[in-house]
């Protein structure tokens, strides 16, 4: 299927829902998990911003030339890719406010998924910085460009290129396990679809919507990352 | 520094990989302007003494001077200390190397290869970086080439442009490492063009590995035969290609001419 196809198939179910949602006998539960939809969407957005962030900081600092720095990021990595992202939410929202650390629903949600992601992201970054080859480093470095210049200018624009589809997949991965973030009492799709089933009990309808909505997220998600790749990789093709 | 000084001198250089020595103490030097081809057996050393004076490869001993200044040490109290980041970079600068497989930017356009150095490394205005890097493109006879990608350029083409990139940074010592070996045979003659051009012009110190004995007897002042990591013969192209004394200089050079 083409992407301009998938587009405009979601754009048009997005209307067709938001036409349902506001006209049909639907309209006594569909709000709720449109709210929720954006719940979702917010802390997903938000993670995301934080997952790359911290992708991209853990990733080039396991490659760094200092020891700390490079244990660091290592520890950050193996604790977060160990545990489990339901537990590490308990965590932020129920056990550090024991210690006086107190956040809110969402902040504790964004803290957990991006910083939990962001492990996992940190991997595929270094495993693409890895991939570029030996002698662009020795160019740049023949060049006289300083180690900071080497990587910035030279390394990550390259292996941006090459992180793309591994990332795409960890942030579909990371709008589905959104899912989980109801355990710090935020209402997204998932939730709110539990709340409307438990008051309607129109268990079918509403969980095929609900499916759909998370279909249509990942959608747009794939949808971005292929754009982005086959922009970013125009000259690139024959390079490689 | 003073005008005795060869251009790159080589004191007891020794460089090992894990147990293998592949330069054995070796003394070596090349004086300013002069052009010195480097032959030899595959696996005899001849990139690595590229590589060590292009500071792509740490050496276990000895000291290379450049100009008369240490390179891999500096000189504090009277004593040689190993030198920092700050003084190898400064020396480096004088130096410029072409690599074998063009090692070209591949996200970058040929403009943008040329001047990323001179701009981001050294500070120099954009525009003047950028009027410069079009003449060294207009003087490798690829000035339309400017906006290319590396991936729609031929191999000749971008070992041209890697040429006009490293020129960029104004070096004053040229290493070129097979520049040719990864061509397509057709288009090994308009890089040679290229380098015979800049050997000529007598404003750079040339170090150049190459099997093209046809050119290097063209365009050396010098050629050193290379094997194990040392010198067994050096001399003008002339006598070291036409009438070598070394007997393994003599197979080599049957070798490499039976091939052709
Ligand atoms: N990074 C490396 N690690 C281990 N051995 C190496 C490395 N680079 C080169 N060598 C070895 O050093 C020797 C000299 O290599 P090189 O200078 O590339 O030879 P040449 O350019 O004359 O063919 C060879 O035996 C080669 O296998
Ligand atoms: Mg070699």
């Amino acid at each position: 299927m083409s992407r301009r196809l998938a587009a405009v198939l979601v754009l048009l179910g997005f209307l067709a829902g938001l036409a349902i949602a506001t006209f049909s006998e639907y309209r006594i539960f569909l709000p709720a998990l449109l709210r929720g939809a954006v719940v979702t969407v917010k802390v997903g957005v938000l993670s995301i911003a934080l997952f790359y962030a911290m992708a991209f900081i853990a990733g080039i600092g396991r490659l760094n030339k200092n020891r700390i720095i490079r244990y660091t990021a290592t520890v950050y990595i193996e604790v977060f890719r160990g545990t489990s992202l339901l537990v590490i939410l308990f965590w932020l929202f129920f056990v550090l406010p024991e210690f006086g650390v107190i956040l809110s629903p969402l902040a504790a949600a964004v803290l957990g998924m991006g910083l939990n992601y962001g492990a996992y992201g940190a991997e595929v970054v270094r495993g693409a910085i890895l991939a570029v080859p030996r002698g662009q480093y020795e160019a740049s470095l023949a060049l006289n460009m300083t180690p900071r210049k080497q990587m910035l200018r030279v390394v990550l624009p390259q292996a941006v290129l090459v992180t793309i589809p591994g990332l795409s997949n960890l942030t579909i991965e990371l709008i589905k396990a959104t899912a989980l973030v109801s355990a710090v009492t935020l209402v997204d799709i998932t939730f709110a679809s539990v709340q409307q089933n438990q008051i309607h009990l129109r268990t079918i309808d509403i969980f095929v919507i609900t499916l759909l909505l998370y279909y249509c997220l990942a959608q747009f998600v794939r949808f971005g990352g292929g754009m982005l790749e086959a922009r970013a990789s125009r000259h690139l093709a024959k390079a490689r | 520094m003073s005008d005795r000084d060869p251009k790159v001198r080589f004191e007891k250089v020794t460089k090992t990989y894990g147990t293998l020595q592949v330069l054995d103490s070796l003394d070596f030097h090349a004086d300013n302007g002069e052009v010195v081809t480097v032959i030899g057996p595959s696996g005899s050393g001849k990139t690595t003494v590229l590589r060590v004076l292009m500071t792509l490869e740490d050496i276990q001993s000895g000291v290379i001077y450049i100009d008369g200044e240490p390179l891999n040490k500096m000189s504090r109290g009277g004593r040689l200390v190993p030198a920092s980041k700050a003084h190898v970079r400064r020396i480096r600068a004088k130096i410029g190397m072409v690599f074998q497989n063009f090692n070209l930017f591949p996200h970058m356009t040929a403009l943008q290869n040329c001047i990323e150095a001179p701009v981001h490394g050294k500070g120099v205005a954009k525009g003047q970086a950028t009027t410069e890097a079009l003449e060294l493109l207009d003087m490798v006879g690829l000035a339309d080439k400017r906006d290319h990608y590396p991936s729609q350029l031929s191999g000749g083409q971008q070992q041209r442009v890697a040429i006009a990139r490293t020129l960029a940074m104004r070096p004053e010592i040229l290493l070129f490492d097979e520049p040719t070996s990864a061509l397509d045979p057709e288009m090994v003659g308009e890089v040679l063009n290229v380098i015979r051009d800049l050997a000529r012009s007598g404003r750079y110190t040339i170090l150049l590995v190459t099997h093209q004995m046809g050119f290097a007897r063209e365009v050396s002042d010098r050629v050193c035969f290379f094997d194990g990591g040392r010198i067994l013969e050096e001399g003008a192209p002339r006598d070291l290609l036409g009438d070598p004394r070394n007997e393994r200089t003599r197979q080599f050079l049957s070798k490499v001419l039976e091939a052709r």
